[in-house]
């Protein structure tokens, strides 16, 4: 890199410094979850006896045994629920908007461009708005309090469809398509057999990001959803914590469970580092 | 997510010979059935939900008489509205969020923009390191980041009273540590959105900034900053509009602390309204305020980008 000579003069002198920017940043973000590690290990006891960042007596398995039997091992439920509704939604929202914005983008359909400012609408819509209104619609429905009801409006992402809809442009060339065409391909056919495959990269991301943003939704599920049988994960923990006041045996729960949720997406994003990386480098710079 | 692709004029519109055109509109009918599902989830799960919470603000619920039988659905007009804009509650969210918004924004833009343009220095290494272990915390569900954050600001387990010898969770601190909490899960996504855009600028004008004696903070401000202030400008809409929408950290913390009220931030006036007091029309009219202050905001936001970028 040529840009290395002019910094040399000035080298030595800020290295140090920007790595020191560095490292607080680093120590910033990941100290809560260290925190969150210990604490997973130690006994309600431990909480006030030990060090906010130390181990104490390890009791991690013991924390983990109390958590899985507790209500009956409900934390089974909410954490299958949260792999049902984020896996499943981000699966099939995320083909949905690849196929959404694949047509916005490549065929010419009648009021694609109203479409396209719809979404784009869309994603500027507040959620606090939608829930009321989607709870008494769910009411009339008699879906309320059921998988359906929170999986639905989930797998709505308008961003997600400007997003493939860029992916499509960047690419997709309409030479392949022409070809495809001439070949004898349908417009469905070419759509799964040739251009899919070809925005991969930007589908994964769709597909990683929507896993997050269900993953991490709380107002709808809050909203939605009564029985605790049908709870994702953290509304869950969530009322658990409201309890914590009255029945501190609570706390080791709430705590341990938080690290059982977070690993998964921690991990998923780590292993998938390159693809996401990919896929938000062609959406944001275009 | 900065700029919008430029449109590019499909070729299949040019129209030709009736076979071409014969072609086209099968292709048409397909592209449809591409959008369909889409299509049908946004109708049916945004607008909708829209026009239904329009319908139901200008409504309320009144007993009747003796109230025998049963509530009865009156037209009010704006009734609703004149009631929340006049309550107090309303007020002292909108403030709330307001001040959240001044504390968040600056923290979180200035912290994941200095970061990016480190990253995007030649003297860095290990970038992938950093700005991975900086990143770490969006994959965090907002609950159990707010959880994480309550149990460190609590003076019975947590460290950070006794750190700073000040209550995070008292009634003048708890605003800023709510802001804290959503700072640390947003610098590294934002972080990551300007470091790509920084990638993107051309090293050429770089290098000539610093042929010409300009040293890196000079080119950070006067280059590369101009050069992705779109990606800047689209991702301050994002966080003005989740500011104003804030409620999960705040919900998180009444669990430890009798400083959050039930109406703390308008997104929490609008539960309370619907599903504690019951009062739908109110509660429609109160969200739909705050979605037109929301749209009033980003337009103002996304003017004002374009104006200084002329």
């Amino acid at each position: 890199m040529s840009t290395f000579v002019a910094d040399r003069r000035s080298r030595w002198v800020s290295v140090p410094a920007v790595h020191l920017i560095l490292v607080i940043a680093a120590l910033y973000s990941l100290l809560p979850l260290v925190w969150l590690v210990t604490s997973a290990t130690k006994s309600l006891g431990d909480f006030s006896t030990t060090g906010a960042f130390e181990f104490g007596e390890w009791n991690l398995w013991a924390n983990v045994k109390t958590l899985f039997t507790q209500e009956n091992g409900i934390f089974w439920h909410w954490l299958l629920n949260s792999v049902l509704y984020a896996g499943g939604g981000a699966v099939l929202g995320s083909l949905i908007c690849a196929a959404c914005g694949y047509a916005i983008a490549k065929t010419s359909f009648p009021g694609r461009r109203l479409l396209f400012a719809l979404t784009l609408t869309g994603v500027l819509v507040p959620t606090t708005v939608l829930a009321l209104p989607m709870y008494l619609l769910a009411s009339e429905l008699r879906i309320v309090d059921t998988f359906w009801a929170v999986f639905i409006p989930l797998l709505t992402n308008p961003f997600g469809v400007y997003l493939a809809r860029v992916y499509a442009d960047a690419s997709v060339p309409d030479e392949v398509l022409e070809a495809a065409r001439v070949d004898g391909a349908g417009q469905l056919r070419t759509f799964f057999t040739v251009a899919l495959p070809m925005m991969r990269p930007g589908v994964v991301t769709v597909l990683l990001f929507q896993f997050i943003g269900i993953w991490n939704n709380f107002f709808l599920p809050l909203v939605l959803l009564t029985d605790p049988k049908l709870f994702p994960v953290s509304l869950g923990l969530f009322q658990w914590s409201t309890r914590q006041n009255q029945f501190p045996q609570y706390t080791p729960l709430v705590i341990t469970g938080s690290l059982l949720a977070v690993l998964p997406l921690v991990v998923a994003f780590l292993v998938l580092n390159r693809q996401w990386r990919k896929g938000l480098a062609a959406g944001s710079v275009k | 997510m900065s700029v919008l692709a430029p449109e590019r004029a499909p070729v299949q519109e040019t129209p030709g010979s009736p076979e071409v055109i014969g072609r086209a509109r099968k292709k048409d009918f397909a592209g449809l059935v591409l959008a369909v599902p889409f299509l049908v989830l946004l109708v049916s799960t945004v607008l909708v939900p829209v026009l239904y919470a329009l319908y139901l603000s200008l409504f309320t619920e009144r007993l009747q008489g003796l109230g025998f039988s049963g509530p009865e659905h009156v037209f009010v007009w704006l009734g609703n509205y004149v009631s929340v804009l006049a309550d107090n509650a309303f007020h002292a969210g909108l403030g709330n969020v307001a001040l959240f918004a001044l504390v968040h924004i600056p923290s979180m833009l200035i912290g994941s923009l200095v970061l990016a343009l480190l990253l995007d220095s030649a003297v860095v290494r290990l970038r992938q390191m950093w700005s991975l272990a900086v990143f770490v915390p969006y994959a965090v569900p907002v609950v159990i980041g707010g959880l994480i954050w309550a149990y460190l600001y609590s003076p019975t387990i947590g460290p950070i009273k006794n750190l700073l010898g000040v209550d995070p969770l008292s009634d003048a601190a708890v605003l800023p540590s709510i802001a804290n909490i959503a700072t640390w899960q947003w610098v590294g996504y934002n972080m990551i959105i300007f470091y790509t855009a920084l990638q993107a600028v051309p090293k050429e004008i770089v290098e000539a900034a610093r042929a010409d004696g300009a040293g890196g903070f000079r080119t950070a401000w006067s280059i590369k900053i101009p050069m992705i202030r779109p990606t800047v400008f689209v991702a301050v809409v994002f966080t003005v509009i989740g500011s104003l929408q804030l409620f999960t950290e705040p919900m998180v913390l009444r669990g430890f602390t009798g400083t959050v009220t039930s109406t703390w931030t308008p997104s929490m006036y609008v539960y309370e309204a619907a599903f504690v007091a019951g009062d739908n029309g109110r509660a429609a009219a109160a969200s739909v305020l705050l979605a037109v202050i929301c749209a009033l905001l980003s337009a103002v936001v996304m003017r004002f980008s374009t104006r200084r970028s002329r």
